[in-house]
């Protein structure tokens, strides 16, 4: 039993652990599942005093559980990682650790950072909970998150390990 | 006591992001090149088991532990889902993270999903600043 749950969970089990977030978090707090909008939150914190509307018009004390499920995740990453693993997980390609693979991170980064927050939401929000939801701005969001990462991996990512 | 719930929840989650290894580049670059089905099959079975509890939750009038009505908000639909989307999606296949396991990398001690982090957080300022001029 201890071994197994050392190893990579199996999809069919880490899949519907993946979908329980949702009613765990509905049940135990009300709140809707999603990620990206803690980074909007982290920034109001940052700025308390920002003249963008996009800072200024929303109470992040109000949505500080956000922060405070993210932070979870941190800890949970570093539970699994460091006493529910056999074997170090591989997060990315070694080529990363260059000069060119931090700046292929931050521009990455950037794209998450603005693309999530365009779109109101992520993986989890849009993905995850909004398909949960039967929504169909969600399909739509979820269906371009695709297109994206598709253009992505056998286009840019493809280019940028061809130098 | 509701924060707290929210903490579990959120440490649950990282877990299973971490053993699942969604948080890996390359389950994501395999996903995009449809080289296995793992990330589509995960997906899927994440997306049937949410939907199935929200119908469970809806139908039987479920509460929270602290018995308020539940009431889950769809997002509108506005023309960042396709722009957004698009943009988030390419930097999802060069990172090989979106935001929840940028977070549980963060947390797991890879120091590079740092970088993806501050990108992320500037990208969000980004948004931030050119938000009364982009088309919703």
């Amino acid at each position: 039993m201890i071994a197994w749950l050392l190893q990579p969970w199996p999809w069919y089990i880490s899949g519907p652990l993946i979908g329980l977030t949702v009613p765990l978090l509905l049940l135990l707090s009300g709140k809707s599942f999603g990620i990206s909008s803690s980074l909007r939150y982290i920034g109001c914190a940052i700025v308390p005093h920002s003249k963008l509307d996009y800072l200024r018009s929303v109470a992040w004390r109000e949505h500080s559980w956000n922060l405070i499920f993210v932070l979870g995740v941190a800890v949970g990453g570093f539970i699994a990682s460091h006493f529910l693993s056999a074997a170090p997980i591989a997060f990315l390609p070694n080529s990363y650790q260059s000069v060119s693979g931090v700046i292929a991170l931050a521009i990455g980064g950037i794209l998450i950072g603005f693309g999530t927050r365009y779109a109101n939401g992520c993986t989890s929000g849009h993905t995850i909970m909004g398909l949960s939801l039967l929504s169909w701005p969600s399909l739509v969001a979820s269906v371009f998150f695709f297109i994206g990462g598709l253009i992505s991996t056998n286009l840019v990512v493809r280019w940028l390990f061809a130098g | 006591m509701r924060q707290f719930y929210i903490l579990l929840v959120g440490i649950y989650f990282g877990i299973v992001l971490v053993k699942s290894e969604v948080v890996s580049w390359f389950r994501i670059s395999k996903m995009f090149q449809f080289q296995e089905a793992y990330m589509y099959l995960i997906i899927a079975s994440a997306v049937v088991v949410g939907a199935i509890s929200i119908f469970l939750i809806k139908r039987l009038h479920g509460k929270t532990v602290f018995g308020e009505d539940i009431m889950p908000q769809a997002k509108p639909y506005q023309k960042g889902v396709i722009i957004g989307g698009t943009l988030f999606g390419i930097g999802w296949a060069i990172t090989g993270a979106c935001p929840g396991p940028i977070y549980a990398q963060i947390g797991s001690g890879n120091l590079l999903a740092l970088v993806t982090f501050i990108g992320a957080l500037g990208g969000m300022f980004l948004y931030a600043v050119l938000q009364p001029k982009l088309p919703h």
